[in-house]
């Protein structure tokens, strides 16, 4: 992105506020930082938005993949670190079948991926793609393959052939569904190229080393490709860290289109490749292609991948309900906390290492943490009691008594005109509660 | 076309230390050099030094409060602490995290003295360096910690931890006998660095102090610990000198996590999920800046030690 003053030379100078700011050169000043867009000012002649168009480009191209209600975007990121606003798109993970695969093999690859399908605070956490890849060598075999699991899902798709004329065949029947191609190398790119010109899909473009790759990248442009995805193809995790560490760097910091583009990488089975995606993940993978999954490598990372996606200024939240812990009955104590993912989770590990049964309710404080949703008035007595009457949780816990949060402890007068119940004053720190309720 | 490798300019750089404390500085240990780095976790185009992230593997006198896997991994020697911190030195740890969880008063209250035996005893069966916590009741540590401070003189143990709101006894018995010491805040980059002016303040050398800003794991509010982490290391970089320490991130606590230890339909192997939630939160740490990382199931440290040297280009 141009300097706010470059980008204010561009612009009417009439200061008319119809941008919403007042005047143009803090107009010039949020263009600048990402914060406003070119298409809000109304007076810009059309040599200035040609002169600021190019240069207000996003610094990583938005690259799609799919089509109707199953798209997957990539790219179009603005952050080095996340704390520093978020990080928008989702790594995708793909599933690789390869069409040599019999048809058991075939069946029970596809209902594994139906079955990676979990639930976690709120989100589904699953498979976002599969990965076709022509092994057979052989256009008819391959064209079959492809449109065989097109009909058995309607997940986006990446198709993998090193042959130009393979992968033509197969991607026109299915162009419409907008497949991800793998890819072009210096092998193969005039050809590549125009296979994906001629099905207006997304193209891959790989390379070993990133000199190199901006080379082929510049030439896909000149040959009228535009969707192009980055395989910097990595042969280890430091290659792998710091190749899309220049990328990501190159193209936020210094604004250089050469690499702006979304990071496609193939991930090897095993160990190597179960490091390999998680680093990927935390550093600016968009779409990880795997030879192999296993569920139980599948589920840290699709949590991890949830954990760093999190936009930081809206924190997690857990549904707020009535949580059993340690198989509680009618003599358990009732306690409650907010919806804060962080404090829920804390105050759930430590109630389960009390060993003492007991019901937790959780109050939705639009997740924020105890004291914050206190002071900000989401944390009520009167919140407490709805939450309390909606999950029927005084039928259950039946010792006519509610312990608080420590840091609440204020609270207590009030909570026992609104709910009739005794109040309890629990210690500070969720840490102190195993000692609590032991005593 | 030659691509543009976008170094930032940092001016600032991440304090050495040693850990244990060798025959010629009067002790016996094996010592761990770790600190000194002067760019983000492992870009070698930014900071050439070879980075060093030390590997300790967890040990607890009192079985309350460990994690099954964790237990099963070693058999009959958590029973003894001198035989699993021997069996951590077999599987390839670079340093042996002792908690003396029997000292705490509300369980088998075990005294200072017998505590301060059983450290002197793990450092005669193992030359490791040595980081020794209490139980987490701060009375007690305080007394705890200041036995086995003396009887360990000299040795250059790590002493955990301090906070901000008790940190003058453990301070006082690391400034005595030539110990280092942690500063633990909760998940907050000003609450670490008030930790650190704290313990300085008093008059522990910054050279002695690590940080531990609480490595929240992996679904446990992982993503907080990652970036408050992350900002940590790059205000010290950029010339905060209260936050030059080396720091630590506990991993065990993935165990605590419901997915890391429970039976989930169609999520595979329960105790390889498990390991692999503590080696995700580990390479969360490594990334975002640790450099001593404590871990509980010897899987996981095989994990990180692959993950060590792979981003060191060295497998």
């Amino acid at each position: 992105m141009a300097t706010a003053i470059e980008i204010f030379k561009h612009l009417p100078k009439k200061n008319c506020g119809d941008c919403k700011f007042p005047t143009c050169l803090a107009f010039a000043m949020q263009l600048a930082n990402n914060k406003a867009k070119l298409d809000d000012c109304p007076h810009l002649s059309e040599a200035g938005r040609s002169a600021l168009a190019s240069s207000s480009a996003p610094p990583i191209r938005l690259v799609k993949v799919g089509s109707g209600k199953n798209v997957v975007d990539m790219g179009d990121e603005t952050e080095l670190y996340r704390h520093d606003k978020r990080f928008f798109h989702p790594t995708a993970f793909a599933l690789r079948i390869a069409d040599d695969l019999g048809e058991d093999e075939l069946y029970k690859r596809l209902s594994y991926v139906r079955s990676l399908h979990f639930e976690r605070v709120g989100q589904v956490l699953k498979l976002d793609m599969l990965e076709l890849e022509c092994r057979s060598g052989n256009a008819e075999r391959f064209t079959a393959f492809v449109k065989r699991v097109a009909s058995e899902t309607e997940l986006p798709l990446v198709l993998r052939a090193m042959d130009a004329a393979v992968l033509s065949a197969a991607a026109s029947i299915i162009r419409e569904r907008r497949p991800l191609l793998h890819g072009a190398d210096v092998t193969n790119l005039k050809q590549m190229c125009a296979v994906a010109k001629n099905c207006s899909c997304p193209l891959t473009v790989g390379a070993d080393d990133l000199n190199a790759l901006a080379d082929l990248v510049e030439a896909a442009h000149k040959e009228g490709v535009e969707d192009i995805v980055l395989d910097p193809r990595p042969s280890n995790l430091k290659d792998l860290l710091e190749r899309c560490t220049i990328i990501r760097r190159s193209a936020i910091r210094k604004t250089f289109r050469g690499l702006g583009y979304p990071i496609y990488l193939s991930i090897p089975a095993g160990r190597d490749g179960m490091l390999m995606a998680s680093t990927a993940v935390m550093k600016y993978g968009s779409l990880l292609s795997f030879e192999d999954l296993p569920a139980s490598n599948a589920m840290p990372l699709m949590v991890l991948r949830q954990n760093i996606y999190t936009d930081p200024q809206v924190p997690i939240q857990v549904k707020p309900d009535l949580y059993p812990v340690n198989n509680p009955g009618p003599d358990s104590p009732l306690l409650f906390t907010t919806n804060f993912s962080l404090t829920f989770f804390t105050v759930m590990s430590d109630l389960e290492k009390s060993k003492v049964p007991a019901w937790l309710q959780v109050v939705d404080t639009e997740g924020l943490s105890v004291l914050t949703a206190y002071s900000a008035g989401k944390l009520t007595a009167e919140s407490v009691k709805n939450a309390l009457l909606a999950t029927g949780a005084m039928e259950r816990s039946k010792m006519g008594a509610l312990i608080i949060p420590g840091m609440v402890a204020r609270m207590a007068v009030k909570l026992n005109e609104a709910t009739g119940l005794q109040i309890i004053v629990g210690p500070k720190e969720s840490s102190g509660l195993p000692k609590f309720l032991r005593s | 076309m030659e691509v543009p490798v976008p170094k930032e300019k940092w001016t600032g750089s991440i304090g050495e230390m040693e850990l244990g404390a060798s025959q010629e500085k009067g002790g016996s240990r094996h010592p761990l050099r770790i600190g000194g780095n002067k760019g983000l976790p492992f870009l070698s185009f930014e900071d050439p030094a070879e980075r060093t992230v030390a590997l300790a593997g967890f040990v607890a006198d009192s079985l309350d409060d460990v994690p099954s896997p964790v237990k099963e991994a070693f058999g009959e020697a958590v029973n003894d602490p001198v035989r699993w911190a021997v069996a951590w030195k077999d599987k390839g740890a670079d340093l042996i995290c002792l908690h003396l969880t029997s000292t705490n008063p509300e369980e088998k209250d075990v005294s200072p003295e017998e505590a301060a035996a059983k450290v002197m005893a793990v450092m005669k069966a193992v030359e490791l360096p040595l980081i020794v916590y209490g139980s987490g009741h701060p009375e007690k540590d305080a007394k705890v910690l200041e036995k086995v401070g003396e009887a360990a003189k000299g040795e250059r143990l790590l002493l955990g931890h301090a906070e901000e709101g008790g940190y003058k006894s453990i301070a006082a018995a690391a400034m005595a006998n030539g110990h280092a010491v942690i500063g633990f805040s909760n998940l907050d980059i000003n609450l670490a660095k008030q930790i650190v002016i704290l313990l300085t303040d008093y008059g522990v050398g910054r050279g002695d102090v690590i940080i531990d800003p609480l490595m929240a794991a992996l679904g446990m509010g992982l993503e907080y610990s990652y970036s408050v982490n992350e900002r940590i290391r790059i205000s010290a970089l950029s010339g905060d000198s209260m936050l030059q320490v080396p720091m630590i991130c506990d991993c065990v606590s993935s165990w605590k996590a419901r997915e890391a230890s429970d039976d989930v339909p169609h999520a595979g192997d329960t105790l390889e999920r498990g390991i692999w939630w503590e080696s995700t939160t580990a390479l969360a740490a490594l990334l975002s800046g640790a450099d001593i990382l404590v871990l509980g199931h010897p899987a996981s440290m095989r994990i990180a030690r692959d993950a060590v040297k792979g981003f060191r280009g060295e497998a």
